[in-house]
């Protein structure tokens, strides 16, 4: 079956422990994670995971369905990039001395909308936010200028095009499960 | 008026005692003193709650209740110190999970001062239990016992049961907390019993409603929602024949007429072969693990397969699902039952006949009424089950013994058979038995092991001697670790790499324990040896003398098609 990036969206409760856990799922099936990110989601002690995997479909779903089936995580879903709103950041280090010297740099720096954070006479530092495609082209481009001396892009953050999280409804249901 | 102030190790005991524990497996050491401190008084006099059985190794108390759990629908619970305690829990941890029993593991840490700080007897025991547990935890204060003995309770009953790991420092089972019992039958993000979808009852009723050849794969989760009944009223109702997983056994009564034998690799020769001609599948609580299908991409493919199972995630991962009902099997078999036309397949039933005549002519036959040569495993096994005429429990350990007393034990009660399934785990059976004796202290507990399998817990002949625990030890001795023996003829030319294996003297082993114990070399002698033992009070250990390369067939080779079952082998 055709591999493909898949985002996974997984929710848990703040508890010790789960990120161990649901990245046990993936070592079982040596399967690597491309890229990881952990905040807290918008509901009160509950954690967010965005994850992003290459796979193909079967795989996935077993993988999600068993990252949900840990009694603290809450809901897992895999998504593919349309069904999402992703975001990515990445910081360059460059030398100024290249970047003063070749005007190419700068003017590149900027058709990518990224952002100068720090300039000083030995290195500067760039900022660019925006999907992973552009963050490589931008890194390829300065790779090619050999002013690159250091590069690092965070996990994937994604948000649903549902209205509000998905484990919403789900939550509201458990509480007036409780309230009965 | 102010609350009662106790320690967490005082909490557990109560903690315990309102979950109903009765019986405790476990073996003290420094990191759980404390705790087996406040067991004392639990255990004896007017304060008495428990019964606490001293095992003679950690892996024993695991299995001990495991094999209580399974027979008595309760969960399972042993107690034991920190570090190599803990570790040596593991493999019946590991078991348990694969095989959705409910225990719970309550071991010793260290103080969370010293945590990290690799101290003796320190592990992280939260860390190498997760991936082999349903729900690991470590208790870091003693107010917090009451909610994660009852949050570990309700975990390991709840819908597909399994084991659960309490990591309890020993600062936590010192201090004092006021008590505060606590009662917990819902976790927001675990939702054990998955709604039922009409939608997928009525097509699956569709199904079976129209299907001419349909065919039941009975499994544990049958027995786990305590669904025997339902299962039988489903069956009846649209006449379907129904072969059972190794786990499965007594899910359905071994004489029912729909029965038609054991699933997998060594499972009955029509149960597999018809399992390739059938056009619907019905599995019930089953899981489709690689013994029972073979060689999955040609595995029923000419089937529409529907599956009942309570965890989703069981759905199509080893065999896709045409219809997936989620649920309790207790409510989604009623539930179809309640949509099916009575129907009658007698000409499809009638058909397994050829398979099951084969069978008995080339297999059942020989194995279990020879008339020359040295005493076979079948047997032994079917006069066991004749003497105690199917009303008995049958635990046993794994390989050939596992396959040979599964196929030839008979099943008239539930919760019948107590066997190391998913993780094939040696050792299994001894300790298994001493925890069914106490799960179900009514009954007769017949334990089938082989030499290999006895050795790795012979030990536990000291909890025997101790408890005088009324386990039936059959120790079908071949001096071979014969599963993989026979493997070895299959498939590495006889050469026989480390399987021929020397023996101690029993009888002197028994002597030692004070077990009474009795040797069957002769075939004229089996029959009145084993109502002897049958008859006899307590313990005993039965050693039959068995012949020394018998294979087990029935086979289905590794990677084969289950429709490419061989009724003999050639090598």
């Amino acid at each position: 079956m055709e591999k493909k990036l898949y985002t996974l969206l997984v929710y848990s409760e703040n508890i010790a422990g789960i990120l161990n856990q649901i990245t046990a799922v993936f070592t079982r099936r040596q399967v690597n994670i491309e890229s990881l990110n952990v905040s807290a989601s918008s509901i009160l002690n509950v954690h967010k995971y965005t994850i992003t995997a290459w796979s193909d479909e079967e795989q996935i779903n077993k993988i999600t369905k068993a990252i949900e089936k840990k009694i603290d995580v809450v809901k897992a879903d895999y998504y593919t990039d349309e069904q999402l709103f992703i975001h990515e950041v990445a910081l360059f280090k460059i030398s100024t001395p290249v970047l003063l010297d070749n005007p190419e740099v700068s003017r590149t720096i900027r058709r990518h909308d990224a952002r100068m954070m720090e300039v000083n006479h030995t290195y500067s530092t760039v900022l660019l936010a925006g999907l992973t495609e552009d963050i490589a082209d931008l890194f390829n481009k300065l790779n090619d200028f050999k002013c690159l001396l250091q590069y690092t892009r965070s996990g994937r953050i994604a948000v649903t095009r549902s209205f509000d999280e998905p484990i919403s409804d789900f939550l509201h249901e458990q509480e007036s499960k409780d309230n009965d | 008026m102010s609350k009662e102030v106790i320690t967490g190790s005082e909490a557990l005991m109560r903690s315990l005692h309102n979950e109903g524990v009765k019986t405790i497996f476990g073996y003290p050491g420094g990191a759980i003193m404390p705790v087996f401190d406040a067991l004392y008084g639990y255990t004896r006099g007017e304060k008495k709650m428990f019964d606490h059985i001293l095992v003679r190794h950690e892996q024993a108390a695991a299995h001990a209740a495991q094999g209580y759990a399974r027979v008595s629908g309760d969960v399972g619970v042993c107690l034991v110190t920190s570090g190599p305690g803990a570790t040596n829990t593991l493999t019946g941890i590991a078991d348990a999970m694969m095989d959705s029993t409910p225990i719970v593991v309550i071991a010793g840490q260290v103080g969370v001062g010293a945590l990290g700080t690799d101290a003796f007897q320190e592990v992280d025991l939260v860390g190498v239990a997760q991936p082999i547990t349903k729900w690991a935890y470590q208790i870091r204060r003693p107010e917090d016992v009451a909610w994660a003995v009852s949050r570990a309770f309700y975990i390991a009953r709840s819908g597909r049961p399994g084991p659960v790991v309490l990591d309890f420092p020993k600062n936590a089972q010192n201090h004092t907390c006021e008590w505060n019992p606590i009662k917990v039958d819902n976790v927001r993000s675990y939702n054990p019993y998955p709604a039922i979808d009409s939608s997928a009852i009525e097509e699956a009723a569709k199904l079976i409603n129209g299907a001419k050849k349909p065919f039941a794969l009975v499994g544990q989760g049958v027995e786990l929602g305590n669904a025997q009944n339902e299962l039988v009223e489903f069956l009846e109702k649209a006449d379907i024949p129904a072969g059972r997983t190794l786990l499965g056994l007594s899910a359905l009564p071994s004489d029912h007429p729909l029965d038609i034998g054991m699933l997998g690799m060594h499972g009955s020769y029509a149960a597999n072969m018809k399992t390739q001609e059938c056009d619907v599948l019905i599995a019930i609580g089953m899981r489709f693990s690689d013994r029972v299908t073979g060689l999955p991409s040609t595995y029923a493919k000419q089937a529409k397969i529907i599956h009942l199972d309570i965890d989703a995630s069981e759905i199509n991962k080893n065999i896709k699902a045409d219809v997936a009902v989620l649920g309790n099997c207790k409510e989604t078999l009623p539930a179809i039952s309640s949509l099916l036309n009575e129907n009658n397949h007698r000409a499809w039933r009638d058909s397994f006949k050829k398979y099951d005549d084969m069978e008995t002519e080339k297999v059942i036959e020989p194995g279990i009424h020879p008339t020359e040569g040295p005493l076979l495993m079948g047997e032994v096994t079917h006069v066991v089950a004749e003497v105690t005429n199917g009303e008995a429990v049958l635990v046993n350990d794994v390989g050939q013994n596992q396959m040979i007393s599964s196929r030839y034990f008979k099943f008239k009660n539930k919760r019948s058979i107590v066997t190391s399934g998913g993780f094939g785990t040696m050792g299994f059976g001894l300790p298994a038995a001493i925890g069914a004796s106490f799960g179900a202290p009514e009954r007769t507990i017949c334990c089938f092991c082989g030499d290999g399998g006895l050795q790795m817990s012979i030990q536990e002949f000291g909890t025997i001697m101790e408890q005088q625990a009324p386990v039936k030890i059959i120790l079908l001795n071949n001096n071979f670790l014969g599963n993989v023996r026979q493997w070895q003829d299959l498939m590495f030319n006889g050469r026989y790499s480390f399987t021929h294996m020397m023996n101690p003297h029993y009888q002197e082993i028994s002597k030692a324990y004070n077990i009474p114990y009795d040797l069957v070399v002769d075939r004229k002698d089996l029959r009145s040896k084993v109502e002897k033992m049958i008859s006899t009070k307590g313990p005993y250990f039965l050693e039959c003398s068995i012949k020394e390369n018998e294979d087990i067939v029935p086979m289905t080779l590794p990677g084969k098609s289950v429709d490419g079952m061989l009724l003999e082998l050639d090598y």
